[in-house]
C-alpha cells in the first residue's frame, strides 16, 4: 500500500468511528427529548383538554393550578406541608436506623433467628395501613403517634433486606477479615454493611413508599393539618379543585423524594453498578 | 527444627458429615524455616486447600499441631498473611485498590507516616501504584492478584501463605507473579508456603517441595530443591535438573495416587 492509499483508509476508518460518535449522540439526545418532553406533552393534553371543563370532578388544570398556588405557594405551606414533610423525615430516618441495626443484629448477633423470623414475617403481611385505627384507637390523634405508624410500617422493608444481605455476605471476604484479624467493628463498617449495601437500599426504597403512603393516610385518619388532612378536608367539601391541588402536591412530592434517594443511592452504590457493567461485560 | 518458623506436626482433619466423619488429612508433618519458599503439590482432589485452612487458624485441626514462631496456632496468627485463590472474591469490591490494602492496617493504629509507607511500597513492589484509585473490578485478574498479594505484604508478615495463587491467571502474568514471589522473599526476607497444583511452578520457586499423596492426604515425600539462585523464567526452567526434579515429583505424585 502506498502512503495515499493508507491515508485514504485512516480517513475512512475516522470517518466511520465519528459517524458512529454522531449516532450515539443523535440518540442520547432523542432520549432525553422524550424524557423532558413526555411528561411536558401530558401536562399539555391535559391542560387543553380540560380547557372548558363543565364537570365539577374535573375542573381546568388551569383553575387546579391557580388552587394550587393559594393552597400551597406559600398560605398553606408552613402550617400543612412543612409539618407532613417533617414527620415523614423523621419517621423515614428511624426506621431506616432502627432497621439496619436491628437488621444486623439478627442476621450476626442473634443466633434464634428462626424463632423470631415468623413473627416478621407475618407482622411485614398486615399492610401498614391497616395497623393505623388500632394506633389510632390506642393512642389518639397525637403527632408523635403518626411518626411512630409510619416509622413501624417503614421498618419491615429494610429491616427484613438487611438481614438477608448482611447473611449473604461472601465467605471468602469473611475469611480474609478473620485473616487480617478485623476487629468486630471493622468487620462491620467494611464488610457487612457494604456487603449488604445493595439490598439495603433496596428494601429502604420500598420503605420509602410504603412511609410515604403512611404519611398521607394518618393525616387522614383525623387529622386537623397536613397535606393529607387538607386533601381529605376538600375532597369531603366538594372542592374539586382543593383535591387535586392536593395530590398535584403529593405526585411532585413522591417524585422529588424518589429523585433524592435514587441522588443517594447512586453515590453510595457506585461500586456496585460499575462491578455488575464489569462482570456483565466479561 | 530449631530454627522453623512454621511446624506442622501429625496435623490431621476430618468433617463431620451425615453419613459419619470424614478423614479429609490423615498425617501431616513438615516444616519451614525463616526465609525458605516451600511448594506443597499433590493430585487434585487431594485437599490442599483444606491443608491451609488449618495452619492459618481458620478452620481448627482434629489432632496434631501447627507452630509458629514456637506459638501455638489457635486462631489466625498475627505474623501470617494468606493469599486465597479466588482473587476475585478477596478483594472488596467497594474499596479502592489502597483502602483494600489499607484495610488490615487499620486496627494495627500505626504513625500516619508508616501507614502511609507501608502502603505505598507495597503497591510499588507489584508495580501497581499507579492504579491506587481504581477498584477491584476494574482491574484484569492479575492485576487483582497483585493487589491480593500488595495487601499481605503491607501487613508485613513473617510467613505468606498462598493457595493456588496464579491459578487462574494467564500464563505471561504468572511467570511474572512468580518472579515477584522471589523478589518479596529476597528483598523482605519473608517465609512463602505456596500450595499448587503447577509442578513447574513449584520446582522454580521452592527451596523445598512437599508431596501429598494418599486419601486422606499424608506427605510422602519432601523434595530439597538445589537449583541455583537467582533463578531465571528461561534458564532455570530448561536446565536438565529443573525436568529431571520435575519428573522425579511428577512420578511420586502419580505413584502417591494408587
Amino acid at each position: 500500500m502506498n502512503e495515499a492509499a493508507v491515508n485514504t483508509t485512516m480517513n475512512a476508518n475516522d470517518e466511520l468511528a465519528l459517524s458512529r460518535k454522531r449516532r450515539v449522540r443523535a440518540r442520547r439526545i432523542a432520549l432525553r427529548v422524550l424524557e423532558i418532553g413526555t411528561p411536558i406533552a401530558a401536562l399539555a393534553a391535559w391542560w387543553f383538554g380540560s380547557q372548558n371543563s363543565q364537570n365539577p370532578f374535573f375542573p381546568s388544570l388551569r383553575e387546579i393550578l391557580i388552587e394550587f398556588r393559594k393552597l400551597w405557594l406559600f398560605d398553606k405551606f408552613g402550617s400543612d406541608v412543612i409539618p407532613s414533610i417533617v414527620n415523614f423525615s423523621i419517621a423515614y430516618i428511624i426506621a431506616c436506623v432502627v432497621g439496619i441495626a436491628l437488621g444486623i443484629l439478627l442476621a450476626l448477633v442473634w443466633p434464634p433467628h428462626a424463632m423470631l423470623d415468623p413473627v416478621l414475617q407475618f407482622i411485614r403481611s398486615i399492610p401498614a395501613v391497616a395497623l393505623l385505627p388500632i394506633f389510632v384507637a390506642l393512642f389518639g390523634f397525637g403527632n408523635g403517634v403518626r411518626v411512630f405508624a409510619i416509622a413501624l410500617s417503614a421498618l419491615f422493608p429494610v429491616l427484613i433486606s438487611t438481614v438477608d444481605g448482611a447473611r449473604g455476605t461472601e465467605p471468602l471476604l469473611l475469611e480474609t477479615a478473620r485473616v487480617y484479624r478485623l476487629t468486630p467493628w471493622e468487620r462491620l463498617r467494611w464488610v457487612y454493611l457494604p456487603a449488604a449495601s445493595p439490598q439495603i437500599f433496596s428494601g429502604a426504597v420500598v420503605s420509602l413508599q410504603v412511609a410515604f403512603i403512611v404519611m398521607i393516610t394518618s393525616e387522614m385518619l383525623g387529622s386537623a393539618h397536613g397535606i393529607g388532612a387538607l386533601t381529605m378536608l376538600a375532597q369531603k367539601s366538594f372542592d374539586a379543585k382543593g383535591m387535586w391541588a392536593g395530590i398535584l402536591l403529593l405526585g411532585i412530592l413522591g417524585y422529588l423524594v424518589n429523585l433524592l434517594f435514587t441522588l443517594v443511592q447512586n453515590r453510595v452504590l457506585s461500586w456496585y453498578r460499575g462491578a455488575q457493567q464489569s462482570e456483565s461485560a466479561e | 527444627m530449631a530454627d522453623s518458623q512454621l511446624i506442622i506436626d501429625h496435623l490431621s482433619k476430618s468433617y463431620a458429615t451425615r453419613t459419619g466423619s470424614v478423614q479429609v488429612i490423615a498425617d501431616l508433618t513438615f516444616d519451614v524455616k525463616a526465609g525458605e519458599v516451600v511448594s506443597i503439590v499433590g493430585p487434585s482432589g487431594i485437599g490442599k486447600t483444606t491443608l491451609l485452612k488449618c495452619p492459618t487458624g481458620l478452620q481448627p485441626m482434629t489432632s496434631g499441631s501447627a507452630k509458629i514462631n514456637g506459638r501455638e496456632i489457635e486462631g489466625p496468627p498475627p505474623e501470617m498473611a494468606l493469599v486465597f485463590q479466588e482473587y476475585t472474591r478477596s478483594l472488596m469490591p467497594w474499596l479502592n485498590v489502597e483502602k483494600n490494602v489499607r484495610l488490615p492496617l487499620r486496627h494495627m493504629h500505626l504513625p500516619k507516616d508508616e501507614a502511609e509507607q507501608r502502603i505505598h511500597s507495597a503497591l510499588d513492589s507489584v508495580g501497581m501504584h499507579n492504579a491506587s484509585e481504581k477498584y477491584p473490578w476494574q482491574l484484569s485478574g492479575g492485576m487483582q492478584q497483585r493487589v491480593a498479594i500488595a495487601r499481605a505484604l503491607a501487613f508485613r508478615p513473617d510467613v505468606l501463605i498462598m493457595d493456588e495463587p496464579f491459578a487462574s491467571v494467564d500464563a505471561q502474568t504468572r511467570f511474572e507473579l512468580e518472579d515477584l514471589c522471589l523478589q518479596i522473599r529476597d528483598s523482605l526476607g519473608m517465609t512463602i508456603v505456596i500450595v499448587t497444583h503447577d509442578i513447574d511452578e513449584a520446582v522454580y520457586l521452592s527451596n523445598r517441595v512437599v508431596v501429598l499423596g494418599q486419601k486422606p492426604a499424608i506427605v510422602t515425600s519432601i523434595l530439597d530443591i538445589d537449583l541455583p539462585v537467582p533463578r531465571d523464567q528461561i534458564t532455570t526452567r530448561s536446565r536438565a535438573d529443573f525436568a529431571q526434579t520435575r519428573t522425579s515429583i511428577l512420578e511420586l505424585i502419580k505413584n502417591g495416587k494408587q
